[in-house]
Formats: C-alpha cells, sequence, structure tokens
C-alpha cells in the first residue's frame, strides 16, 4: 500500500500526545466501530468554558492516531469555540498534508470532539 | 536498520541465478520467438528449454504448460476459456469464497453474460469440505475452480478429493497453485487437475510472466486472440526473458523443494511460537497442521492492522494485513470473514510470510520487536480490557 506519511505524521504517530482517559472527564465520547474500521474515544475536562484537559484513545491506523493527537494538542487551552473551528482540514494542514486516501481519518478526533461538546450541552 | 521482509506471498526477491539466466535475452539474445532467421531461433530454444523447466516441475509435459503474463492472466484463462468452450454443455461454475480477486471478479465477470456459480463456503479454518462441493454440483456444471492454498491465511486444501468429486459429474477442475508452487509438492497428476496456475514472481522469479498447465485435450478457449502464438491459445510475441526466468525459477523451487519447505516449516514454527509465548490473545488464524510452510497469520484482539504494519515498517519489517490486494480500502479481508472473523479481529490480522531467503534471525528480530508493538496499540485501543 506503501506508506507516504510525513515526518510530521509520522513523530505523531510514533509518539502520540494526550494518550489515555480522564477518570473525573466532564464529557466522554465516542465515534466510528470496529465495522468502520476506525473507532475514536475523547475525554474531556472542561473549566470556564476551556478545554483545560483532553485525551483519547483509539483503534485506528496510523493517520487516526497521528491526527487525533494533533487535534488533542491544538485543542487543549482554548475555549470551546474556538476548538470548534478545529475542523479536519484545520488539523491536516497544521500536521502537512496526508496522502488522499487517509485524508478521512482526519475527521475522527473534530467529529467526537463536536459530538462531545453537544452532549455535555444538552446534559447542562 | 535491519530490514526483514516477511511478504513474500505478496512478492518475493528474484533469485540471482534467475537474474543471471534472464540477461542475456535483454541484450545480444533479443530475437522474436517466432521469427525464422538465427535471432529467432536463438529464443525460441530458449523458451522450449523454459518450457520443459515449468513442466518438470509440474509433472507434466511441455506441451501442456501455456506462457502467460501472470497468476491473474491464468486464472481468467481457465475461468473464461473453460467456461465458453463448454457453454453448449452447461453454465454453471464452482468455486470457493475464499478465492483471489483474479478468480473471483473473473467469476462476477461471467456472471454478467449468462453463467452461474456458486461459491462454497469454507469452515473455521479455511477448508472447503469435498462434500460441500458433492452438494453444489449439477447437470450443468462444467468447471470447478479451488486454490490449492490461501494466499491469506494459507490454508491448503486437498486437491486431489475436490477434483475426483468434480470428475464424477463430468466437471474439469482448476487450481490457482500461485500461492503453494515452491512450497507444496505440485505435480498434475497427484493432484488430478485439469488445469493449473502458476505466477513467477511468487517463486522468486521475474513479475509478469505466469504460466497456465492445461491438460492435454481440455477443451478452451482464447481470451486473448491475435498471431497465434502458445498453440493458439495466447496470442502475444513471447516474453523470452520472463519465459527464462520462469523456468529457471521453477528448476530452483523443484530442485529445493524439501530443503525449502523444512526450513521455511522451521521458520514459521518459531514464529508462531514466538508469537504466541510472547503476546496474549494472539489468535492464529487459518489451519493449525494443513497450512503453508511460509504463512502466518494472526489477529491480536483490540489492534488495528494498518497502524502495526506501519510500526513494523518503521523497525524494518515488512508484513501485511489482509491481503497487499484489499488493504487500500479499510474493508476486513474476505478471506477473513468467510471463517468467521468478527470484524474487529478480521482488521487486526497480521500476515508474516517467508520464502527460502529468510533467517532465523529475521524471525528472532520480529518476535524482538513485536510485543511491544502490539502492547502499545492496545494500551490506546477503546476495545482492550487488560484482564
Amino acid at each position: 500500500m506503501g506508506f507516504e506519511f510525513n515526518e510530521n505524521v509520522i513523530e505523531h504517530f510514533e509518539n502520540p500526545r494526550n494518550v489515555g482517559e480522564i477518570p473525573d472527564a466532564d464529557v466522554i465520547e465516542t465515534v466510528g466501530s470496529p465495522v468502520c474500521g476506525d473507532m475514536l474515544t475523547l475525554y474531556i475536562k472542561l473549566k470556564d468554558d476551556k478545554i483545560e484537559d483532553i485525551k483519547f484513545k483509539t483503534y485506528g491506523c496510523g493517520a487516526a492516531i497521528a491526527t487525533s493527537s494533533l487535534f488533542t494538542e491544538l485543542v487543549k487551552g482554548k475555549t470551546v469555540e474556538e476548538a470548534l473551528k478545529v475542523t479536519s482540514d484545520v488539523v491536516v494542514e497544521a500536521i502537512g498534508g496526508l496522502p488522499e486516501k487517509k485524508v478521512h481519518c482526519s475527521l475522527l478526533a473534530p467529529d467526537a470532539f463536536k459530538q462531545a461538546i453537544e452532549k455535555y450541552r444538552a446534559k447542562q | 536498520m535491519n530490514r526483514v521482509y516477511l511478504d513474500n506471498s505478496a512478492t518475493t526477491a528474484v533469485d540471482p541465478r534467475v537474474i543471471e539466466a534472464m540477461m542475456p535475452y535483454f541484450g545480444e539474445r533479443y530475437g522474436n520467438a517466432s521469427s525464422l532467421h538465427s535471432f529467432g531461433h536463438e529464443a525460441l530454444e530458449a523458451v522450449s528449454i523454459g518450457r520443459k523447466q515449468v513442466a518438470t516441475f509440474l509433472g507434466a509435459t511441455p506441451k501442456e504448460v501455456y506462457f502467460t503474463a501472470g497468476g491473474t492472466e491464468s486464472d481468467n484463462m481457465a475461468l473464461q476459456g473453460v467456461a465458453y468452450a463448454r457453454k453448449e454443455e452447461g453454465n454453471h461454475i464452482i468455486t470457493s469464497s475464499i478465492e483471489h480477486p483474479a478468480v473471483l471478479e473473473t467469476c462476477a465477470f461471467l456472471e454478467t453474460v449468462g453463467f452461474e456459480v456458486t461459491y462454497l463456503p469454507v469452515d473455521t479454518t479455511g477448508r472447503v469440505l469435498p462434500s460441500t462441493l458433492e452438494a453444489a454440483m449439477t447437470e450443468r456444471t462444467t468447471l470447478v475452480s479451488i486454490m490449492h492454498a490461501n494466499n491469506e491465511i494459507g490454508t491448503t486444501q486437498d486437491i486431489r478429493d475436490l477434483a475426483r468429486v468434480a470428475h464424477d459429474h463430468g466437471a474439469l477442475f482448476h487450481t490457482d497453485a500461485v500461492q503453494s508452487a515452491g512450497k507444496l509438492p505440485l505435480d498434475v497428476e497427484s493432484l488430478g487437475v485439469d488445469l493449473l496456475s502458476l505466477s513467477g514472481h511468487k517463486i522468486h522469479g521475474p513479475k509478469g510472466i505466469g504460466a497456465l498447465y492445461v491438460r492435454e485435450g481440455t477443451p478452451i478457449k482464447p481470451v486473448v486472440y491475435g498471431g497465434g502464438h502458445e498453440r493458439g491459445l495466447r496470442s502475444s510475441t513471447e516474453n523470452v526473458p520472463g519465459i527464462v526466468g520462469v523456468g529457471m525459477a521453477c528448476e530452483l523451487a523443484h530442485t529445493y523443494l524439501d530443503v525449502d519447505i523444512s526450513l521455511m516449516n522451521q521458520m514459521r514454527d518459531a514464529l508462531i511460537e514466538g508469537i504466541s509465548d510472547t503476546i496474549p490473545q494472539a489468535v492464529l488464524n487459518g489451519h493449525p497442521t494443513e497450512r503453508l510452510c511460509n504463512n502466518v497469520n494472526m489477529s491480536f484482539a483490540g489492534v488495528e492492522g494498518e497502524a502495526l504494519i506501519l510500526s513494523l515498517d518503521r523497525a524494518g519489517i515488512a508484513a501485511s494485513t489482509g491481503s497487499a490486494c484489499s488493504s487500500k480500502t479499510s474493508k476486513a479481508s474476505h478471506v477473513l470473514l468467510a471463517i468467521g472473523l468478527d470484524q474487529a479481529l478480521a482488521l487486526g490480522s497480521l500476515r508474516l510470510t517467508l520464502s527460502r531467503m529468510n533467517t532465523m534471525e529475521d524471525i528472532a528480530y520480529t518476535i524482538e520487536k513485536l510485543p511491544a508493538m502490539v502492547a502499545r496499540f492496545r494500551a490506546m485501543s477503546p476495545l482492550w480490557k487488560e484482564e
């Protein structure tokens, strides 16, 4: 298949940031499933409308791991509104591009985040 | 960095002796084997030696060997060729659900032009039971095509028994032996087959060349028409260097078959044992004993296959998940689903395939690297629960 990943993607794949769980997370959201081939769970801790902490677990390919890692890095410390602007396009650009057939993997984290926030707001 | 190639079911390194044999036919011996002059004679002589080498490897006669551009073309020729040649007698073809796409897609095409195809299920080890075949045979069945060994899980079939069932009902029998060549004895008489597909690049030969064995007297029509090469069955100027290469590859496979099998068996068993001992919940896919000497296919619960391939690649180890053909899509392999694996385990499969060029050092290095990778992915997997 050929892995045409750039060094940034490889670096995040090999040393993903913010992997794990947050025991007292304010909201936890999962997108995807093993049937889709990719699955991601986000744990989010909010404080004063800011992302105080965010962690993820994923069952997914290299691109899913790398883009989820970068996403958590980009949104940590941001306000919810700012974080919602970190779309998959933003992630792909920030990581320096992805092979065409791997772009879909970068949707996981932004999708999970958007759903998590909707879930959180519905609870409030 | 170490570079360990464990993807020999995708392709193999060309043996240096094969390269050496081929080289003159790119250079000074460039003649067309159909020409009447001495340049042509040199080429024809080389083609005829290549044909003899392939025939000897298969226990066939040279005139039963037809050169093609590879395993896929051989499969196409066998299925389309016999289906059309026998269409007055019947329109039913039987194959298995775990065949290579070269067979499955050809069958899918034949369905669009009036043929009926039955895709036999396999058991959880990937075996086609003769009784299942028996039950599917009809008066209209003209051809049965079942692979000798599976490219993903390495399960081997009792071709002799399956061919007998086909023959008892008046059908012809084709087997795709692309993966078993060089790893199992391939004698067309003891296998009892009418047609058999072979590929050069899976047995340390060049890419772009293959062969189809067609038992003398078998009704078959060409797929490719033209100048009448290969006794009219496959027109196209002979690929002389390719034929010399596949011929030499067959000769080497034939000469060293017993040694190669015993070496690969030893490495395969060490790999399976090493992985099973160091990685919890590692499941061997396929058959425990009726499997190719070069195939290891394992699933690791909670781990996604492609990420694992990337990590292995970073450590210099070349492996594959599913089949190399289907891994561009993130669909689970049709073979692993056919043997009853759930989607997650199917997507988490790792295929390691050996050749005679691997060493026990390759195996030790792989066993040293793999457990930490699996552990890393499991630690970040929402699907993995530590027992």
